[in-house]
């Protein structure tokens, strides 16, 4: 294993992540009560999917720069470690919204703009499929996934705030960032973000290795 | 250097943007008027529970690992004729 001491890292941070956000002191709120422990891992879902998919637009850039396949698969297996983490994500809100807002969908503008952030990733999915030449896919693959982005950050971000939303942050409602700027779950929080974010990476590394020994496999039967 | 600092001062105005947010106080850590799950914890079963999702975690974790030793071994054979 090449350069492995980050794995090693986000093991570690895994497990403070389960241990902290398990066991040390939290606020006591009311509707939240103990359920503000989510917070280590359903919102955290959220934040490794964007910083994942901020490096998808890095290697979409970077595939349109060098017309380089590998910058290709980077992309294309960081976004799909990030709608992995996005759908964890919608789901894990479901569930926490039926017991603090009562109903796992209420079409709050949040969820609905995080559905059609997913959707927009989906197709993003099949419109590459959609394309038997590999440069053909890489090229129309990544201008589409940096437009996806930029659709996606407002979704999720801006267009929430801008109406009534029962998730914090959102429609005057206090924002999780208040909670984050509590010393106690900051603690716990910030190296969930990262721990939860590098085995995000680790997968989609492991799956573009796995792709490329594929490639070379194939190179090699039609070859012979 | 250009570029760190343009991410320095990208996270310096965050936390501008997080000020105007309705902060916790130490009085929320000891409001016993709110419902939490302090039984289960004096009892000790939340011991039992993070034993549980710690398992399931670390499962999880082995099995990527060994993925990770399969591909490197992998890599190792296909070295030799790599293109």
């Amino acid at each position: 294993m090449r350069a492995y001491w980050w794995k090693i890292l986000t093991v570690l941070l895994l497990a403070y992540t389960l241990i902290g956000g398990m066991l040390f002191d939290v606020p006591r709120l009311p509707i939240l009560n103990e359920t503000i422990r989510a917070m280590h891992f359903h919102v955290t879902m959220w934040f490794g999917m964007i910083l994942m998919l901020i490096g998808a637009v890095y290697y979409s850039i970077k595939y349109l720069r060098t017309n380089d396949l590998k910058n290709d698969d980077m992309a294309l297996e960081l976004t799909n470690a990030g709608i992995l983490f996005g759908v964890l994500g919608i789901v894990t809100g479901m569930l926490w919204a039926k017991f603090t807002w009562g109903a796992y969908w209420s079409g709050d503008p949040k969820q609905n703009a995080a559905a059609i952030g997913l959707l927009i990733y989906f197709a993003y999915l099949i419109l590459r499929n959609s394309l038997p030449d590999l440069h053909q896919r890489g090229r129309i693959g990544a201008v589409y996934n940096i437009f996806a982005f930029a659709a996606f950050i407002p979704l999720i971000f801006i267009l929430p705030r801008m109406t009534d939303s029962l998730h914090p942050g959102n429609g005057g409602n206090p924002g999780f960032s208040a909670y984050d700027l509590d010393s106690g779950l900051r603690t716990v929080f910030y190296p969930a973000i990262i721990g939860w974010t590098l085995l995000g990476v680790w997968i989609s590394t492991l799956r573009v290795r796995q792709k490329r020994l594929q490639r070379i496999l194939e190179d090699q039967l039609i070859n012979q | 250097m250009k570029k760190w600092l343009v991410i320095f001062l990208f996270l310096v105005s965050l936390q501008g943007i997080a000020q105007d947010k309705i902060g916790i106080t130490t009085d929320d850590y000891q409001n016993t008027s709110v419902e939490m799950a302090d039984v289960m914890r004096s009892e000790g079963k939340i011991y039992v529970l993070v034993g549980i999702i710690g398992i399931v975690l670390g499962g999880i974790l082995v099995y990527v690992v060994n993925t990770d030793r399969k591909i490197s071994k992998l890599e190792e054979q296909f070295k030799d004729n790599s293109l």
